[in-house]
Formats: C-alpha cells, sequence, structure tokens
C-alpha cells in the first residue's frame, strides 16, 4: 500500500507492505539504526518513537499505522547539529552507560518534559517506567531530567 | 586540592554523543555488504537421543542458502573443557542445545527454514537439580569426560577445595556458632543489546568476526582453533567489537551461535549475521549459576571470628563455561572477608539438564556474600553483638596477609563501616527497633515495620590471575597536532573503560583529556589484553597507559631538548619584530644558560611544553603540536609511538593449595539498606540505601558513581525479584513481563554512595577495580534489614513477599 507520512521533518511517500513492523521499516529501510529493538514485543522501550509528538513502541506498530503521522527518530530530535537538551544532559550527567537504552528513554524523556515542565522526581520516573535500563540503576537519568526539564523551561 | 589536573574530576564520557544521538553501532545495526542471515534450531528435549535429521524441506525453501548439522560439520568442541560441541549431534543434553542452523536471505526466511527442520529424538530421563544429579542412579548428562574416558558421576571435574588451620578444633572451643543453608536461584544478565554477531571469510580463507565479546584476543585463539578443525590451519581470525549493549560477564566465553555463523559463513562464501531475539537472549544463554550453600561460623566470647565453614553447590547445567571457576572468585570472601585463622571450604559443581550456566558480574561474588553475611548476622545475634559492632571487630585491616596467601595493601573497610553506620544512623535506629531481638518494635505501625541492615564485600581490585598471564597492552601515538590515539586491547561495554582510560592518559601525558581517543576491540590493530573482567579493565590499562606514557614523555623531551630552544628563539624573533617594544629578561636565551636543554629539564602540563625551572614563563613554553611538527617535517625525522604491557603483581592461585595473591589490590566496601515491611503483604520497601566503597582512588567521579548506582539496582534486583524459572530444565519466563527487572519506578529511594579513597600502591593514581562490586553485598544487606524489621530471616532469593509472608505467618504461628 502507499503511505505517506513525516520523517524527521520530511515527507515521505513509499509503497510498502501494510504489515510491515516500523522498527524494521525505520532500520532497515531508512537506516534509521538509533531506533533500537530490544525485546520486539512490547517490554522494554528502547524501540520508541515519537508520532505526533507522542512516545510509541515501534516495534508494536505496523507500517499502516504511520500514514499521516508525523514521526520523530532519535536521529531527528536534535535540531541540526545542536543536541536537545534531554540528549545534553544525558551526557553531561552520566545517564549513558551501554546506551542501547538510550535513544528510547530519551524519547520518552522529551515528549513528557514538553508536557510537563516542572515534573518531581517521581512523576520523573514514571514517565520513563516503560523503558527499562540495566546499567543505570536510574538514578543518573532522573537526574538528567530534572536537569533538562529546566533548560527547557528556560528555552 | 588535588594534585591531579583530570583524576578524580566529574567527565563526560567519551562515547555519550554517539550514543544519546543514536549514531553507535551495536551489533544489531552493522551491515556488511551481502550478508545473510543465520537460525538457529535448538533442541525440544532437555535429554535425549537424537534418532534423525531430516532438513529437506528447509533446503528447498527458496532463499535458502545453507542448512548444517553436527552430521555434515566438521566437529568442534567449545568451553572451559571442550565439553560442548557447536553443533549436536548423538545426544542433546539441555533446551539450549543447537541441533542444526539456516543461512538464508533474510531473517523470516531463515526462521521458517529452521522451523521446516525435522528432528526425531528419543527422550531420555534427565537430571535438573544438583541433589537429584548427585544420587547414585541419577542419569549421566555426559556419559564420557573430553579424554573419551567413562563417567561415572555428574561431578565437573573441576573442583574447589581450600582448608586453613583446624576448624573442627575452633569449632568445639566457639563461645559462639550460626549455622544455616542459603540458596540463590539463576539470574539472567539481560543485557538491553541482546547477542550476536557476523562472520565472513576473505579470500584467503581467514575468518573477520564482528562480535559481542568482552575477550577479543582470547576469542581469536577459541575461532583460530576452529579453523583447524574446519581443515583451515594456518588461518587467522580478525575479531572486531562493535558498540556493546552491555555484557555483564555474557562475553567471557565463545558461544554456539558464533561458531555457527563461523560454519555457516564458510558453507556459503557470504557473511553470515546472527542475532538472538529477546526470547533467545533469556532460553539459550547462559545464566549465573545458581548456589546453595551450608554455613558455619563461630566467634569466641569477645565476638573474635574462629572459624568458618562453607560447603557449596553449584548447578553447572549441561556443559562447563569459564563460570565453572567462579569458585576460585567465591574463595576470596569465604576464605578473607574479615579476619578468620581457621577455614573450610569446598564447592561442588554438577552436571544437571539445565541450561549451562556462565559467569555475571560479581563472579560467584554474589552467592558468597549471600550466605556469608546473612550467617554473619545470624551469628552476631547469638554472640548478643550488634552486627555492625561484629564486622568492626573483625574487619580486615591495611598491611595483612590473609589465611589465602592475599596479600591486602590498602584496606578502608573500617572506614566503609563507619561510613553506612553514620549514613543510616545506624546507632540509634537498632537501638529504637529492637524487634530482631524478640520485642515489639516501639515505632512500628500495626502493619509495618522498619529496620536497618548492612553488609560487607570482598573483591579483586587489582585484576585476578585466572590465566597464566594477567597482561594488558597500550600503544600511544602522537599525530603532527598534539592528538593522542590510545589503542587498548580492553573493551567498553558500557561500564565507562573509555572514559577511565581517557583521563588517566590525558593526566600520565600532560594532555587534556580531548586531546586522547580511545581505538580499541580489533585483535589486528589492538594490542594483546587478556579480557575485560573481574574489575580488571581501568586498573590494568590506565596502569599500562602511565607507562607507555612514560615512554611517549621521554621521547618527546628528548625531541624538545633538540627542538625547544631554537624553536623559541625563532618565536621570539618573529614577535620582536612586531614589537620592537617587547622586553623580557630572558630574551637572550644565548646569555642565560638554556642553549643546550637535557631531557630531563622539560615537562608537560595540558598539552604545553615547558622548561621544569620556569613552569609559569609565558614565553618559554610550546605547545605540544610545534614540537612534534619539528620532528616530523624535517629529514631523517622521526615519529612518537610507544607501546607498554603491563602485568599486575599477582599470583595463580595453587593448583593444589589454592593459595596464591590472586590479585595485586583487594576491594572493601560495605551497603545497608533501611526497609520497611508491610506484615500483612510481606512487601518490602526500601527507604534508604547506602553504600561505602573502598575505590582506592576516583578516576572520574561521574562513571564510578554510574557503576555502584547500576550495581545496586542490579543487587536489589537479585535481593528482591529477579529469578530465571525452570521447568524440566526448560526456561519459564524468557521474556521481560515474566523475568522482572527493576524499572524506573523501583528506584524511589535514596542512595548515598560514599566514595573512600585509600590510594593503592599498585592502583594507577591510587585506584582499584569498581566494576562489579557494587552488587555484591546488596542482598545480604536488604535481608539484614528485614530480619531487623520483622525478625525473620529469609534464605533463599528472591525475598519476594509471599516468602516474607509465609516467614511472618510461620514466626508468630509459634
Ligand atoms: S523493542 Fe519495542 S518494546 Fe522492546
Ligand atoms: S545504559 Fe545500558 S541499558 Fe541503559
Amino acid at each position: 500500500m502507499l503511505i505517506s507520512f513525516c520523517l524527521n521533518g520530511e515527507l515521505k511517500k513509499l509503497n510498502i507492505s501494510p504489515n510491515r513492523r516500523v522498527t524494521d521499516l525505520l532500520r532497515e529501510d531508512f537506516g534509521l539504526t538509533g531506533t533500537k529493538e530490544g525485546c520486539g514485543t512490547g517490554e522494554c522501550g528502547a524501540c520508541t518513537i515519537l508520532a505526533d509528538g507522542e512516545p510509541r513502541l515501534s516495534c508494536l506498530m505496523l507500517a499502516a499505522q504511520l500514514e499521516g503521522k508525523k514521526i520523530v527518530t532519535i536521529e531527528g530530535l536534535s535540531d541540526g547539529q545542536k543536541l536537545h537538551p534531554v540528549q545534553q544532559a544525558f551526557i553531561d550527567y552520566g545517564a549513558v552507560q551501554c546506551g542501547f537504552c538510550s535513544p528510547g528513554m530519551i524519547l520518552s524523556a522529551a515528549a513528557f518534559l514538553r508536557q510537563t515542565p516542572e515534573p518531581s522526581r517521581d512523576q520523573i520516573r514514571e514517565s520513563i517506567s516503560g523503558n527499562l535500563c540495566r546499567c543505570t540503576g536510574y538514578q543518573k537519568i532522573v537526574d538528567a531530567l530534572e536537569a533538562a526539564a529546566k533548560i527547557m523551561q528556560e528555552e | 586540592m588535588s594534585k591531579y589536573s583530570f583524576i578524580g574530576t566529574e567527565a563526560p564520557r567519551p562515547d555519550a554523543p554517539e550514543k544519546v544521538a543514536g549514531k553507535a553501532v551495536y551489533i544489531q545495526d552493522l551491515v556488511r555488504p551481502g550478508m545473510i542471515y543465520g537460525k538457529i534450531r535448538y533442541s525440544e528435549y532437555a535429554h535425549a537421543r537424537i534418532k534423525h535429521i531430516d532438513t529437506t524441506k528447509a533446503e528447498k525453501l527458496p532463499g535458502v542458502n545453507a542448512v548444517i548439522t553436527g552430521y555434515d560439520t566438521p566437529e568442534i568442541r567449545i568451553g572451559f573443557i571442550k565439553d560442548n560441541f557447536a553443533l549436536k549431534k548423538g545426544k542433546v543434553r539441555q533446551y539450549r542445545d543447537e541441533v542444526a542452523a539456516v543461512a538464508a536471505t533474510d531473517p523470516d526466511i531463515a526462521e521458517e527454514a529452521a522451523e521446516l527442520i525435522r528432528v526425531e529424538y528419543e527422550e531420555i530421563p534427565g537430571v535438573f537439580s544438583p541433589e537429584n544429579a548427585l544420587k547414585a542412579d541419577a542419569p549421566l548428562v555426559h556419559e564420557e569426560d573430553m579424554r573419551g574416558r567413562p563417567k561415572t558421576d555428574n561431578l565437573v571435574p573441576v573442583p574447589w577445595k581450600f582448608t586453613a588451620g583446624d576448624v573442627e578444633k575452633a569449632r568445639q572451643e566457639a563461645a559462639y556458632i550460626a549455622e544455616d543453608h542459603f540458596e540463590t536461584p539463576m539470574v539472567q544478565q539481560s543485557c538491553m543489546g541482546t547477542a550476536g554477531c557476523i562472520a565472513e571469510f576473505d579470500l584467503q580463507n581467514n575468518l573477520l568476526i564482528h562480535t559481542k565479546t568482552q575477550i577479543p584476543f582470547l576469542a581469536q585463539n577459541d575461532f583460530n582453533k576452529a579453523l583447524v578443525a574446519m581443515g583451515l590451519k594456518g588461518k587467522n581470525t580478525r575479531v572486531v567489537i562493535p558498540t556493546l549493549g552491555g555484557s555483564f560477564g555474557t562475553g567471557l566465553d565463545t558461544h554456539g551461535y558464533e561458531y555457527i555463523a563461523i560454519l555457516l559463513a564458510y558453507k556459503t562464501g557470504k557473511p553470515v549475521k546472527i542475532v538472538l531475539n529477546r526470547e533467545e537472549e533469556f532460553s539459550f544463554q547462559s545464566p549465573r549459576q545458581s548456589s546453595k550453600t551450608h554455613i558455619i561460623q563461630g566467634c569466641d566470647k569477645d565476638g573474635k571470628l574462629t572459624f568458618r565453614d562453607v560447603r557449596m553447590t553449584l548447578d553447572n547445567g549441561a556443559y562447563t563455561s569459564w563460570g565453572a571457576t567462579t569458585p576460585s572468585v567465591m574463595m576470596l570472601p569465604i576464605s578473607s572477608i574479615y579476619r578468620v585463622p581457621n577455614i573450610f571450604y569446598e564447592t561442588r559443581i554438577v552436571y544437571t539438564n539445565n541450561n549451562y550456566c556462565q559467569a555475571m558480574r560479581g563472579y560467584g561474588n554474589p552467592q558468597a556474600a549471600w550466605a556469608l553475611e546473612s550467617n554473619l548476622d545470624q551469628l552476631a545475634e547469638t554472640a548478643g553483638i550488634d552486627p555492625y559492632e561484629l564486622r568492626m571487630i573483625n574487619r580486615n585491616i591495611p598491611d595483612d596477609i590473609t589465611e589465602m596467601g592475599l596479600m591486602i595493601s590498602s584496606c578502608g573497610m573500617k572506614e566503609c563501616l563507619e561510613a553506612v553506620a553514620d549514613k543510616l544512623d545506624w546507632k540509634e535506629k537498632r537501638r529504637r527497633r529492637p524487634a530482631a531481638r524478640g520485642q515489639e518494635s516501639e515505632e512500628s505501625s500495626e502493619s509495618k515495620a522498619r529496620g536497618v541492615g548492612m553488609a560487607s564485600l570482598f573483591h579483586v581490585g587489582g585484576s585476578g590471575r585466572v590465566y597464566r598471564s594477567d597482561g594488558t597492552g597500550i600503544i600511544m601515538k602522537l599525530d603532527d597536532f598534539g592528538n593522542v590515539g590510545v589503542i587498548t586491547g580492553g573493551v567498553e561495554m558500557g561500564q565507562g573503560f573509555d572514559s577511565a582510560l581517557v583521563l588517566a592518559s590525558a593526566e600520565a601525558l600532560g594532555v587534556t583529556p580531548d586531546r586522547v581517543t580511545i581505538i580499541s576491540g580489533d585483535t589486528v590493530i589492538c594490542p594483546w589484553d587478556v579480557g575485560t573482567h573481574a574489575s580488571r579493565g581501568a586498573f590494568t590499562s590506565c596502569n599500562a597507559a602511565i607507562m607507555a606514557a612514560e615512554k611517549v614523555r621521554e621521547k618527546l623531551f628528548r625531541m624538545a631538548s633538540e627542538h625547544f630552544i631554537p624553536r623559541i628563539q625563532f618565536k621570539l624573533k618573529q614577535r620582536k619584530k612586531k614589537e620592537p617594544a617587547l622586553n623580557h629578561t630572558e630574551l637572550e636565551i644565548q646569555n642565560i644558560g638554556y642553549v643546550k636543554c637535557e631531557p630531563s629539564d622539560f615537562d608537560m602540563r595540558k598539552n604545553r611544553i615547558f622548561l621544569k625551572e620556569k613552569p609559569d614563563d609565558p614565553f618559554l613554553s610550546l605547545s605540544l603540536e610545534e614540537v612534534l611538527r619539528e620532528a616530523h617535517y624535517k629529514e631523517q625525522g622521526t615519529m612518537i609511538v610507544a607501546e607498554a604491557f603491563y602485568d599486575p603483581c599477582n599470583e595463580m592461585l595453587n593448583a593444589k593449595t589454592c593459595r596464591g595473591n590472586l590479585s595485586a589490590a583487594y576491594i572493601f566496601g560495605v551497603q545497608g539498606a533501611e526497609v520497611e515491611v508491610d506484615t500483612e503483604t510481606g512487601k518490602v520497601k526500601i527507604l534508604q540505601f547506602a553504600a561505602a566503597h573502598d575505590v582506592g582512588r576516583v578516576i572520574n567521579q561521574q562513571t564510578i558513581r554510574g557503576q555502584i548506582y547500576g550495581g545496586i539496582f542490579q543487587g536489589v534486583g537479585y535481593a528482591l525479584c529477579e529469578e530465571y524459572k525452570t521447568e524440566k530444565g526448560k526456561n519459564l519466563n524468557p521474556n521481560f513481563l515474566d523475568y522482572k527487572i527493576l524499572s524506573a519506578p523501583d528506584a524511589d529511594f535514596p542512595i548515598h554512595i560514599e566514595l573512600i579513597e585509600t590510594n593503592d600502591e599498585a592502583g594507577p593514581f591510587g585506584a582499584k577495580g569498581v566494576g562489579e562490586p557494587g552488587l555484591v553485598p546488596t542482598a545480604p544487606a536488604i535481608a539484614n534489614a528485614i530480619y531487623d524489621a520483622v525478625g525473620v530471616r529469609i534464605r533463599d532469593l528472591p525475598i519476594t513477599p509471599e516468602k516474607v509472608m509465609a516467614a511472618i505467618q510461620k514466626k508468630s504461628g509459634k
């Protein structure tokens, strides 16, 4: 089927099997391998993308569901050369270890912080509850997101 | 102020920007030209004879390039004692057994083809626990040993035993004794990035394999042996490591899927990629061994430990990985945590038809600490001594040699104990809540009871000589612009290795960290290293970096002695032309005795080379790159490359006595928890957690805390919820819904981390290894706090609400 959607700011029109998983479409057809697959069954959040600003698990989405949507992947989150405040805070606060969970975590958090400018630490933890991380123990991720919230408010 | 410019600072990791931008390339992301996809067909039984394998349907499926089985490929033996095979023939011994494999143009076709393979089995009875496996009439997992001699029992021929003093006598003389059984379950490393590799051959039949490993050079050795088995004697393997999505010990062995990719690549002439999905990662990779421990400890009337008797049984599963050597590390705390004169320790490792096990972060130490530290609290209670006091009385001390021959140099155990007691307000809280001593707690409401508990750790902190070499190589190479390539055999797997090495290299050389780039993970380019394990990465590589930096500085300063003064004079002349008024006492350098400088006259800091005697003179310094260019751009020029190989001053254990100074330094730590137990549901809530670790010296504040936080969280998961469940050898929870690892909302309690700097003489800048210990004492600290709160002792992990509830009911029923 023919679908059209906006991917990281560019309009895409393509003929595609409607059953193709969005994770595969992004990773294989568009080479956007920043979208990770940690489980393929909706349990880890590594494959998170933004669809119309909302975090969605791309491993549970089929290509047909992209129709008309604005899709942002980790590669499209930064504005050109400048990293998104959440990405920058992840670097500055040591929220990254192996990094496999980071793209999904960052996208979930970026969407949340846009809607919740002054979050509590509990709210922050809840916002990334669907993104598993085995390395960090989440402490520095929450620190980073607290800092990013402040920076996003100032901007 | 610190004497260091970069050591001990809070520095961002060099690998972070790529990772947050989604640009880091993990094995999942890597594509090779002409690549096809492999899929493995695993066993359908835990124990069965293979009667027949029919691959015809799979072969006929369009898009299939190759189908292989153990019957049509060369036999490749793998594993620590070579009791495993890449593809199985004759019989299967676990569900994880690889029976056949396919390669196809697309992952879906490969999967379909793997399912089309028909395997006929004849099931045979299996054994699924060490106790049953050790019964006289138990079915044998292996009928023959590696040499083809008949086996008569299910014991893995890797026994571990350590004795010191006279335990029996000490036992009779002890004033107080505590004895109990403790158990730990299998748990899974749960790397977020699953395992995988891409194997390919060049036209000369040399192998290139991109793979997820912690041991590039040992893997090269393993794969080269496989090449020999495949008739490719004399051919070589190049191991290249992509970004690792966590490893936690999974990469300490080579795995069946790697050999299968190699066989498929050889057969098809194409790069073959095998990446496990999450279910495969759970079901067909190796968890941490489960353990059963019988322990007795005793002390004299003053609380001084007099003996310790520990007998442990480990479930090996069907084959033997390097995990069979974890008792060598368990032996460290068992023989040497606290000062104990009389020790008996024995571990049996038993074959079963469960999936074979492997090392995981902590290398046996979490299992040992669970029994040691839980039992120590029992002893404290029997002796009527506060658990903190008992630990303090028996604590390890600096400059001590333990019964096992471990030469403790730096030791901050006392400071760690004090720090945790202080953070938890230990004395006050223990006084107010004597629930564990059979009285009602003063402050508990009807259904909630609070308690505090602590536990200590002892681990290798200066690498560990498990192989004959414990070495690591570093090459340092400077370019024209003063950038430094540090080429290492170590592996970044998320722990922060690169960041530590950047700071150590920069500090040792005298450049800023932004000048340093780490190159790793390629056996052709990188110098040899025994592997990134035993918390040794930063310890060994930073030591090697210091040695290499010394050589670089020597060469640089030799160059400087030749080029420095002429260059300074030249620059001053140029400047004087522009600024005729310029005046400086040193301008007439000829007159002041610096016409010729000796290499030893120079120093370098933050990319500037200067004269030691005049460190602050703005005229008498040159940038590193100026000196380098002088040296490069001339006839008969030279370039600066230095290598160093660091092998710590430690020993392999004596094979008979198990004595020897295994590590060049030892790391200590204490963790404590305050918990609240809901006596109506059994639910345990952690209110606060304190961790004090003797790290020798902090290299990077940011990454070291990251390691400890992460470790504690894995430890909390081990304590409260993680369990790799099996039924007759089959994994029942191969997904994150049923295998619970902690998520962010679980991290709702404050963690205080105290880093104790004891400045070990063997450590780079005094630092000791810190990678693993974060999770070692976490579970017993929590269990001890639960006991303090409600007076029930949980002996088998994980501490689920059901177990706590049952124990509370049993206690109140009495
Ligand atoms: S890959 Fe989509 S949730 Fe795990
Ligand atoms: S950083 Fe490794 S899983 Fe989160």
